[in-house]
């Protein structure tokens, strides 16, 4: 299939994650500065912190970055020092969309061509920040949204979100003897984003570095609404070790849990196809989140996993490979 | 002078959109509310027509209205947006955002009761539960103040040693619905007046990259809240002189706090309730008009200079603390005067719900005053 037989011709269309020329060519296109600095209180091994650095490699100092609050904004903005090379601003929880929108039209008034990007949490997004954020979507303002997943209101200590999945143990959600954790399964933000009508939606991981950040630079070369979502595994909410966050963040697309797409114009496309697709067991196994899980509430998760990437396979117009 | 104003008849609402046509703002973002929604209307007319250059942000809330004005205000453009009632108890956590990072968004609240029971007319609860807020607020008294005060609350706000947001009140349906005549200015006139953008030092700049809306711990939040304070309290002197700016300028006679008329009563009110007391005055009565027209930050000591000869003071006003004693203006008023003054106040409370505040009630309020019974009086009440 074409979709991997990519012979690193262009940088910009690539879409085969493995493809060795375009990993060779890499070494140049990734800026060397970091725009979110060190010394910010993140957690060891955080998702989030590591999403933020890839994105602001791919955008460069032309930005704003607006916040909502979360755990990101809590830890790279104590007063009087901040983490961030661009401009910055945090206003609530619930209106970074609204902010944004702001921001974007008096960039236009002002003849400034720049792209606010909006890099907010789930429950930020999917939860209380919706509204806003189908506002933004629905009037096409010229704002990147990104959303880091972590599937929880880990700032808060890991209550569960919209975006927490199914039997996921959460501190509001706790797996016990009435109680299998989270009942009901993720909210599928970005199909919430693609029903807007707008030019591009994108789903990334941190474990695909290259495919996150040329997502980033399309879609704040678009002119208009883009929509971006990344999941970002969360070591203490996840009780994963600090050092497993890239492996997780792996399995969780190797194993199809979480499907690396672009939407565009209309059409879907898979950015990446696993040549072994693994069975889910192994990316809940090594999360203690999961810890309680039978074998029949993992075939559960299997068969909602197995249906999804057939859908996606299916509306993408490509054939089963496994 | 005289060929740079012109004379229409216009609503409250229509006054103040021009008023936004004159100040070039550049960002408006609004939600509709009865009574707010003709100023949107007459705003997004005049985008669609090209008489106003400026970006019109169909927002899904109010709660986005303000963020959104935030966004731009900090991203240093002049911006705009109107609300009433609920929509200002939906935009309530904004606020005190706005004045946080101190940004120069001016705002019409056209007054309006709150739910429950939902009622669309007009009293001042909605503006009044915001007092705390940390936004400058005026309470106009007719349309051409309505049209005025925008104008200077730009002007104040955008000042260096201000950057603070304004809040113009205006009684809705009383005002915002009613035609006056109202004197509109050549655009030349206003631009004389008022920087061409606003300068806001601290905002979002791609060059000058900075952090706004930080995490602040207990060592630093105190410092911000009280420099937040100064601020309001240098905005006294500074609303002053550019009031008399103002005036020379537009040929008004703008006070912050308006004394009208002699005698040993006082009425202290805001808004248009201060037109139906004129009235009285016209047709005889003895008594003291002290009209708030400056309610943040409080103007103390006027009113106590205005109410200190006085042996009894009323407030007329159309809001209630719940379970304190009477009306929100009244207990101001009253600790305002503690040590300064022996007169006796009493809270009038009135017109809630858009209940009619008619001259019989005012005589009423004066007859009372030469006897009082008790501390507070609602006015116009029927009890079953």
């Amino acid at each position: 299939m074409d979709y991997v037989k990519c012979r690193g011709k262009c940088m910009a269309n690539c879409s085969a994650i493995r493809c060795f020329e375009f990993r060779r060519k890499s070494r140049d296109y990734i800026i060397k500065e970091d725009l979110f600095l060190s010394g910010h209180r993140a957690c060891q091994g955080c998702g989030a912190a590591i999403a933020i650095r890839q994105i602001l490699k791919a955008a460069g100092r032309n930005c704003i970055v607006v916040q909502p609050t979360g755990c990101m904004e809590v830890v790279s903005t104590q007063y009087p020092e901040t983490s961030w090379l661009v401009p910055y601003i945090h206003v609530a929880f619930e209106n970074a969309a609204a902010v944004a929108s702001g921001i974007s039209r008096a960039l236009k008034v002002k003849g400034i061509k720049a792209k606010p990007i909006v890099i907010a949490g789930d429950g930020g997004t999917v939860d209380i920040g919706l509204q806003s954020l189908s506002g933004m979507l629905e009037r096409d303002e010229n704002v990147l949204y990104i959303c880091y997943d972590n599937e929880a209101y880990m700032n808060t200590g890991i209550q569960r979100s919209g975006a927490t999945p199914l039997f996921a143990s959460t501190t509001t959600t706790p797996a016990g003897k009435f109680s299998k954790g989270e009942d009901r399964p993720k909210k599928d933000i970005a199909k919430i984003a693609i029903a807007h009508n707008i030019k591009y939606v994108a789903t990334a991981s941190i474990a695909f570095p290259l495919d996150l950040m040329r997502k980033v630079e399309k879609a704040l070369k678009i002119n208009g609404a883009t929509f971006i979502h990344i999941l970002t595994p969360c070591p203490p909410g996840w009780r994963i070790p600090e050092n497993k966050t890239i492996e997780v963040a792996r399995l969780a697309v190797d194993t199809c849990m979480w499907i690396l797409y672009e939407y565009e114009n209309g059409e879907y496309k898979i950015n990446y196809i696993p040549t072994v697709k693994k069975p889910v067991e192994e990316y809940l196994k090594i999360q203690g989140r999961f810890r309680h899980l039978t074998k029949e509430d993992i075939d559960i998760i299997q068969r909602m996993v197995d249906e999804r990437y057939e859908e996606m396979l299916r509306i993408s117009r490509l054939e089963r490979r496994y | 002078m005289l060929e740079l104003k012109r004379k229409e008849i216009m609503s409250g609402n229509r006054a103040v959109a021009e008023a936004v046509k004159l100040c070039n703002v550049k960002v408006v973002a609004a939600y509709p509310i009865t009574p707010q929604t003709p100023i949107v209307e007459y705003i997004a007319e005049f985008i669609a027509n090209g008489e106003l250059d400026a970006e019109y942000i169909k927002v899904e809330s109010e709660h986005s209205a303000l963020s959104a004005c935030i966004g731009a205000s900090a991203a240093g453009v002049r911006t705009f947006t109107a609300t009433s009632s609920q929509g200002l108890m939906y935009m309530y956590e904004v606020l005190f955002i706005a004045s946080g990072l101190r940004l120069p968004i001016v705002m019409t609240v056209v007054n309006r009761a709150i739910s429950a029971p939902i009622n669309i007319w007009n009293d001042w609860q909605d503006a009044m539960v915001c007092r705390d807020s940390g936004w400058i607020m005026f309470f106009v008294e007719n349309n051409q103040e309505a049209l005025d005060f925008t104008i200077l609350s730009y002007k104040i706000a955008e000042d260096r040693n201000v950057l603070l947001p304004v809040m113009v009140n205006m009684d809705g349906f009383v005002l915002s619905h009613t035609y006056e005549p109202v004197e509109i200015y050549d655009k030349s006139l206003v631009e004389e007046f008022l920087p061409k953008e606003p300068d806001i030092p601290h905002k979002l700049d791609i060059n000058n990259p900075l952090t706004l809306g930080h995490l602040v711990t207990p060592d630093h939040y105190m410092e911000f809240k009280f420099e937040q304070e100064e601020a309001m309290q240098r905005s006294k002197e500074i609303i002053k002189r550019y009031m008399e700016e103002f005036n020379k300028k537009f040929g008004r006679n703008y006070k912050t706090v308006e004394v009208i008329g002699e005698g040993d009563i006082a009425i202290v009110t805001m808004g248009s309730l201060a037109s139906s007391l004129k009235h009285l005055l016209n047709v005889g009565k003895k008594f003291k008009i002290v009209n708030i027209k400056q309610y943040r930050p409080f103007p103390k000591e006027e009113i106590v200079n205005a109410l200190k000869d006085v042996s009894v003071i009323a407030v007329l006003e159309k809001d209630v603390s719940y379970g304190l004693e009477g009306g929100i203006l009244y207990n101001e008023i009253k600790s305002s005067l503690y040590n300064e003054s022996d007169a006796k106040v009493l809270s009038f409370i009135t017109g809630l719900g858009g209940r009619d505040t008619r001259i019989e009630d005012l005589e009423k309020i004066l007859e009372v005053c030469k006897n009082p019974t008790r501390n507070v009086y609602w006015i116009g009440l029927r009890r079953i």
